[in-house]
């Protein structure tokens, strides 16, 4: 008997799931998370004293949009700090298509996507000719210059009033609770996962991962890289309007104030946190930052008898929190969770036996 | 006519303190190549600072500016020390990724000790304002001015002929060939840093004594990045320049623009302006070009 991987072919060594017991764990977990964890979500929140399913809606919007800026990031090595406008745009296109078009919802999701990636691009290309450094300012130029259209284009966008929109009908069908969207979103979360884990492994995943490692050295082998560095730039902005279009219908209403610097800077952190570069890592990373408000919130609430104002300075204490999380993270681990993730399972794989 | 020259006037002097924040922005950058983005965060416990001393501990405006500036060096010294040294070596987006988690941290604390509200400083400056020519012009804008030029002239003739200025310039040309010739590159490091952190201070305390101090002045510590990308990020002069042409920039596109547009161009213009420098002329006025060919 082998002890370990041995490939025969390059089948096998293609597959993402390369053995049985993974492929039994990951349609266990598909099963858990499809006909179980809805279905039993209910008493959970009883027991935990939050809205389970509404916290997991938030996880998988998030989820998406973080595997975008994954692809930008961690996978191309370009820094966005206009992600949280980026998810906006998604929010608004795919709201109005839908409000004031009358768009269907299977439409006006994909337009969001689209139409936030044409956005995306536009910001992206001055600062292609240029390093990381430069991209981050751009991106943050971006960010305040798109706050300030959500803001101010009061006849498209509602304003600062924000803009009401319809939970969405499929099949005559409206996903108007938290158990019903759930599916639509985990349905997306599934499948912008296969493809992001699929992209990796084509030509143009290859072209991303050789630009982040040495630029010059993926241009000198025939790596197109304002071609490929755009590309990226357009799939990630894809994802995080789609993000954003499901965050749209779900809050079913949307103002600039959804869509500031700090979203975009919890986007990084959750990439950063997770773990740049991995495909876990936006998932990880994701319902580290979901959660995190929530798991401050039981020692505040056994804090509170001795400081009474303690709730109202929660938020503070929050960002508090995030920021000291961060730089933690990034001296202590900066590969994050999914890198973590790796060497604990690799332990338990050769335990007793660790070498 | 005289509305333009008034918000050339008033450009100016907002102008210059965005040019004082920009030079400590610059000499981090030049000397460690780190992108600062705390560096409005430091403005704001600069000028927070300032202010619980004089108004709260009834300190001397003189002596709670001196200790507001000794604070500055140790925040300087413990960010480096504690957060950035670590990371030397790391890439980009971490070091990056680090000094928004600092400013998160710094501003959430400011919050926590000071609350939202606006606070603004006692009267300091005489309030009685000065008129040339139909143009008015208070004094506190002239102090302002003035202050900002003062601590300018003084960074730039340290960089010039002080031992640790030409120390600094040489880590900043080549960091290894400036350690083999005996400079501490870590010393450097942290000087770097008090000296961004004293001239974000006095940039916020400035500030302070115009519009009032609240959590939003680390905003205005964002506008130095059009300031210095207009300038070029690794040139003193250009970040003086870059800070004075975008402080009367903005204030004319508000003060013309914002009829039409319905109020706040002044808080994006810049960033427009900064985006249309990165695709005409990335590398600013005075920045080094740096040309990779395959």
């Amino acid at each position: 008997m082998p002890s370990g991987l041995f490939h025969t072919n390059y089948e096998d060594d293609e597959k993402i799931l390369q053995t049985l017991w993974l492929k039994c764990w990951m349609w266990g977990f598909l099963v858990f998370l499809f006909v179980v964890f809805p279905n039993v979500a209910s008493s959970l929140s009883a027991i935990f004293g939050i809205n389970v399913l509404h916290m997991a809606n938030m996880i998988g919007i998030f989820i998406i949009g973080a595997h975008g800026l994954n692809i930008l990031t961690g996978f191309t090595g370009q820094i966005s700090l206009g992600h949280g406008a980026f998810m906006g745009v998604g929010a608004y296109t795919s709201g109005i298509l839908f409000m004031k078009a009358g768009w269907p919802l299977w439409l006006s999701l994909p337009a969001a996507g689209l139409v936030t990636a044409a956005v995306g691009m536009i910001f992206g290309v001055p600062s292609l000719r240029l390093r990381g450094l430069y991209l981050a300012i751009a991106t943050m130029a971006a960010q305040f210059i798109i706050e300030y259209t959500m803001r101010n284009w009061t006849s498209l966008t509602g304003g600062s009033a924000g803009l009401n929109i319809d939970p969405p009908v499929i099949a005559g069908l409206a996903l108007d609770t938290d158990k019903r969207y759930f599916y639509l979103v985990f349905v997306l979360v599934v499948a912008s996962t296969l493809f992001l884990k699929n992209l990796l492994r084509t030509k143009t995943g290859r072209a991303f991962v050789a630009v982040r490692d040495r630029y010059l050295s993926a241009e000198i082998m025939g790596v197109n890289l304002f071609k490929y560095r755009l590309l990226s730039f357009g799939i990630s902005s894809f994802y995080v309007g789609v993000a954003g279009g499901l965050f749209a219908h779900y809050n079913m209403i949307i103002s600039d104030e959804h869509f500031t610097m700090w979203l975009s800077i919890q986007y990084l952190a959750m990439v950063i946190i997770g773990g740049l570069g991995h495909v876990l890592g936006g998932i990880f990373g994701t319902i580290f930052m979901v959660l995190l408000p929530e798991l401050l919130r039981i020692p505040s609430q056994a804090l509170s008898n001795v400081y009474p104002n303690i709730f109202a300075i929660f938020g503070t204490l929050r960002e508090l929190v995030f920021g000291v999380v961060i730089i933690l993270f990034l001296i202590f681990e900066p590969d994050g969770l999914a890198a973590r993730w790796h060497t604990v399972r690799a332990y338990w794989k050769l335990w007793p036996f660790s070498y | 006519m005289l509305h333009f020259v008034q918000l050339v006037v008033t450009g100016l002097v907002i102008g210059s303190v965005y040019a004082l924040v920009a030079l400590g922005f610059v000499l981090i950058y030049k000397a460690t190549s780190v992108i600062n983005f705390a560096q409005g965060e430091f403005l704001l416990v600069g000028g927070y600072i300032c202010l619980w001393l004089t108004v709260d501990c009834r300190v001397p405006f003189i002596w709670s500016f001196v200790l507001t500036m000794g604070f500055s060096v140790i925040l300087g010294l413990l960010v480096e020390r504690m957060v950035l040294r670590p990371l030397i070596g790391e890439p980009i987006i971490t070091v990056i990724m680090v000094t928004i988690g600092m400013a998160t941290v710094l501003r959430s604390l400011v919050t926590l000790f000071w609350g939202t509200q606006i606070r603004v400083f006692p009267q300091i400056f005489p309030q009685e304002p000065l008129s040339v020519a139909g143009i008015v012009i208070s004094k506190v804008y002239l102090w302002t001015m003035a202050a900002a030029f003062i601590f300018m002239m003084v960074f730039s003739i340290f960089f010039k002929y002080s031992r640790t200025g030409i120390a600094m310039r040489a880590t900043a040309a080549d960091q290894q060939v400036a350690q083999s010739m005996g400079i501490s590159v870590k010393r450097i490091f942290a000087v770097s840093w008090c000296v961004a952190a004293v001239v974000s201070s006095v940039g916020g305390i400035l500030i302070g004594n115009i519009n009032g101090i609240n959590i939003t002045l680390a905003g205005f510590g964002l506008k130095v990045f059009p300031a210095v990308i207009l300038g070029g990020l690794d040139s003193i002069p250009g970040a003086i320049i870059g800070g004075l042409t975008i402080g009367i920039l903005e204030n004319l596109m508000g003060g013309y623009l914002d009829i039409y547009l319905g109020g706040g161009v002044k808080e994006v213009a810049p960033f427009i302006v900064l985006v249309i420098i990165l695709m005409i002329r990335p590398y600013g006025l005075f920045g080094t070009v740096e040309i990779e060919r395959v």
